[in-house]
């Protein structure tokens, strides 16, 4: 008999709670052309990736920002120095690919 | 003090996990498990932490995890700290409890006191985020006076505990104070403490928009504030050594008077209809901590 | 093999000792007390290899051997009475959590009013919690079912507690076979691999939140929720009927003493009443029905040494042919009938020609049990099994009768 029929033991995985970009009402959107690191053409700064609480933006000049996951809570708007990073409302995209795919 | 770009960049807080857009924990709890670099059990109560590891069978964090009951972390951890040395694994794995404030400051204050005077081996480590965010913010023994709660309607009258003083009255050999806005100083003080033995208790300093009342943006923002006000002092004491830390060590050394609290109450909408006498008891607490906090440090211990 | 005058503690202890259990939580409370005390002397002495941690609370002992039954050591505590009603939570997320722990009780009556003595309130209190409860007649069971209960309970993954009467036996020595260690290490090989992975090559989340329904796992296997994981814990603890036997005859195999199975019987087989019982009251009713077979009367026993799973299978089958069952209580669901009685009654119920079943409550708070008391308690049932009664109220065995109070 597997373990997991007889406890409850869960495994990591990306999107537990399903595609969480669904609940975001805006996205960030970097400006390389004001992006510290972008600008420098190195990865230096990362204060948005430090302080992101859902791991959704990889290091990189600039930070990319994984918008499958990103809940558009907007800190790293909030904390990059150099105001490169702007919260876009999601209606100007259309509606939110994110939201096809549901919670596994 | 580590900068930003040398953090590791292996995360063990996975995206799409079930926390609060904006949570302040989830910052913390990124810094906590690099500087742990996967090499640690965690033990966590019924928490706002258990809703972000997520619901069985799939898990957010890559982590040995193991849920435990509300009153019983540090006990717990104390048990997992024996049977890994027990099973000869102690030194290839720190054991992590991480408990939020009501966990800590109310039930498991009882088992976390026990674990501190036997000078277990783990480091326990609150998240603060002043109340019982989990269950929808009922006031806990860490909410500050003033913050209206779902059990304090127009505010709580108390003072909130200070369980990091509770902590050294125990003299276990770290206590530390730290911010979810500061990850470098969450790093900082998790990889000191993880280089040590017996119980190291750390306090993370953790905002939350939903319980607190603000926009998720500000999360970072609002726990920087909260620093600069001296609402949360960075500090640490090592072996009884007392010195404050990172920013509020950098207040210190600026030797001018903190900002006002005014700014980041206003900031929270529990803090909304505060009156003048509410408010000056507020900053006249904070003036009480911060002057002793200064005190201290001047004398190192 | 060598024979010791050791209290019902002091086997506890040796069998903690001879399973080469590696981490022990300590808490005091009366009658247990002695449990940790022996072991702590043993430990600190290095007789005994372990990790001991004299926690602050009940409630801390229990979660202390869920912390490190988790990460893969042998654990065992022991507590009684109030105690135990402390650490409730804990009992049940211990079952919960599948571990195998083994746990003593010295059977305590539960406060209000403060009372120290013997009764079963304690862990009947608990039999709900998915624990295998096991209850001993005398010392040398003590120290036998605290070895097997480790094998019972790391073949099971279920947790084992093992109860004996408090002060009864807690503080009475008596002569005690206390095995070598390498006939127990023959028959209990260390700790199987636990179900619990704590591994960073391979991290878990052990006991999270688990949803009302089945829920997919990242590979897309659909996995139990709450009501299956409970189905599973409960069809392992219906194993325990096989396993409690089995494991009690390879004891015997291992020690060469006989063996103890889910129940104990005595003088069965032309019996008209049947005197039920678990723990210490087996070995006083096996004397009271001998004395009463010596006035003719025809009284045998049942013992139920397993009271968790109930042996319905067994006591069905021993108790064929016996017009009535008399079950000696030491523990009352207030309101109701006593924990055993209920539990005989639905085990017989819809079984053809089943002997009626009295119930009679003694002993609590430590109260006496008589010889006496028993064989009169006896004779009114045999007298009333004989005139037909199927139904009577509750008998209080030793109560005060209202006259002596004036």
């Amino acid at each position: 008999m597997d373990a997991s029929d007889l406890i409850a033991m869960s495994k990591p995985a990306r999107g537990e709670a399903g595609r969480t970009g669904d609940w975001r009402s805006a996205r960030p959107v970097v400006d390389a052309s004001a992006c510290i690191a972008a600008t420098q053409d190195r990865v230096t700064c990362q204060i948005c990736w430090a302080h992101c609480p859902d791991a959704c933006i990889e290091q990189g000049a600039p930070p990319a920002v994984d918008l499958e996951f990103c809940k558009g809570c907007g800190i790293c708007a909030d904390v990059c120095p150099a105001h490169a990073i702007a919260m876009v409302p999601e209606a100007e995209h259309g509606v939110c690919e994110a939201a096809e795919g549901g919670t596994r | 003090m580590t900068r930003i770009t040398d953090l590791p960049v292996e995360e063990q807080v996975l995206p799409g996990n079930r926390a609060c857009a904006g949570c302040g924990l989830g910052i913390g709890l990124r810094a906590i498990l690099k500087a742990l670099e996967g090499r640690a059990v965690m033990t966590v109560p019924a928490s706002c932490l258990t809703v972000l590891g997520g619901m069985y069978p799939v898990t957010s964090v890559q982590m040995p995890w193991v849920n435990c009951a509300f009153p019983s972390t540090a006990a717990v951890a104390a048990g997992i700290s024996a049977g890994l040395r027990a099973t000869g694994r102690s030194e290839e794995l720190t054991v992590l409890a991480m408990a939020g404030d009501g966990g800590t400051a109310d039930i498991g204050i009882q088992a976390l006191s026990g674990a501190a005077e036997r000078n277990d081996d783990l480091i326990y480590l609150c998240y603060d985020n002043e109340a019982y965010m989990n269950t929808g913010t009922q006031r806990s023994g860490s909410t500050p006076a003033g913050a209206r709660t779902t059990t304090t309607w127009r505010g709580k009258r108390e003072n909130p505990k200070d369980v990091p003083r509770i902590m050294e009255a125990h003299r276990v050999p770290y206590v530390a104070v730290t911010s979810a806005a500061f990850p470098t100083d969450v790093y900082d003080k998790v990889a000191k403490a993880r280089q040590m033995r017996g119980l190291r208790y750390l306090h993370m300093h953790t905002p939350c928009p939903s319980g607190w009342g603000f926009d998720p943006a500000l999360s970072v923002r609002l726990g920087k504030m909260a620093v600069e006000c001296g609402l949360a002092i960075l500090y640490e004491v090592e072996r009884g050594a007392f010195r404050l830390t990172g920013r509020s060590a950098a207040l210190a050394k600026a030797g001018r008077p903190l900002e006002p609290v005014d700014a980041c109450l206003d900031a929270q909408s529990r803090f909304k209809g505060l009156d003048a006498e509410a408010r000056a008891a507020i900053q006249a607490w904070v003036d009480e901590r911060w002057v002793e906090a200064l005190e201290r440090h001047e004398r190192g211990r | 093999m060598t024979v010791r005058i050791i209290t019902g503690n002091e086997a506890a202890a040796w069998g903690a000792r001879l399973a080469r259990v590696q981490v022990v939580a300590a808490y005091p409370i009366t009658p247990q007390s002695p449990v940790v005390e022996t072991l702590s002397a043993w430990v600190e002495s290095g007789e005994m290899p372990a990790e001991l941690i004299a926690v602050e609370s009940e409630h801390s002992a229990m979660s202390v051997c869920i912390g490190a039954a988790t990460a893969g050591a042998r654990a065992f505590t022991a507590t009684s009475s109030n105690g135990l009603a402390y650490m409730t939570e804990q009992i049940w997320w211990a079952a919960g959590a599948r571990l195998p722990l083994v746990m003593c009780v010295a059977n305590r009556s539960l406060a209000a009013p403060w009372n120290v003595l013997n009764d079963q309130q304690d862990s009947m209190s608990v039999r709900d919690a998915g624990w295998v409860q096991l209850y001993c007649r005398d010392n040398q069971e003590v120290l036998d079912t605290v070895v097997q209960g480790y094998r019972i309970a790391e073949r099971l993954n279920v947790p084992v507690m093992v109860c004996y009467d408090g002060f009864l036996l807690s503080h009475t020595a008596m002569p005690v076979e206390v095995p070598d260690a390498a006939a127990v290490d023959a028959f209990l090989p260390p700790r199987p691999q636990p179900l619990q992975i704590v591994d960073p090559a391979d991290p878990r989340n052990i006991g999270p939140v688990v949803m009302a329904d089945p829920r997919r796992d990242a590979d897309g296997v659909l996995r139990g929720a709450y009501l299956e994981l409970r189905a599973a814990h409960h069809e392992a603890l219906l194993e325990a009927l096989e396993a409690v036997p089995e494991v009690g005859e390879a004891w015997a195999r291992a020690t060469g003493r006989p063996g103890c199975g889910l129940v104990a019987e005595h003088r069965l087989d032309d019996a008209e009443i049947a005197l039920v019982a678990a723990g210490s009251l087996v070995t006083q009713s096996t004397l009271v029905a001998d004395l009463l077979r010596e006035e003719g009367l025809p009284v045998g026993v049942l013992g139920i040494r397993c009271c968790r799973p109930f042996p319905a299978a067994a006591v069905r089958e021993r108790l064929r042919g016996v017009r009535a069952a008399l079950v000696l209580d030491k523990a009352l669901s207030y309101g109701y009938a006593g924990p055993i009685a209920t539990d005989l009654r639905a085990a017989l119920y819809g079984t053809p020609d089943a002997p009626a079943v009295y119930g009679a409550v003694c002993g609590l708070g430590g109260r006496d049990v008589t010889p006496e008391a028993l064989a009169e308690a006896a004779r009114a049932a045999l007298a009333d099994a004989r005139a037909g009664a199927v139904e009577r109220p509750l008998a209080w065995i030793g109560r005060m009768a209202r006259e002596e109070a004036r």
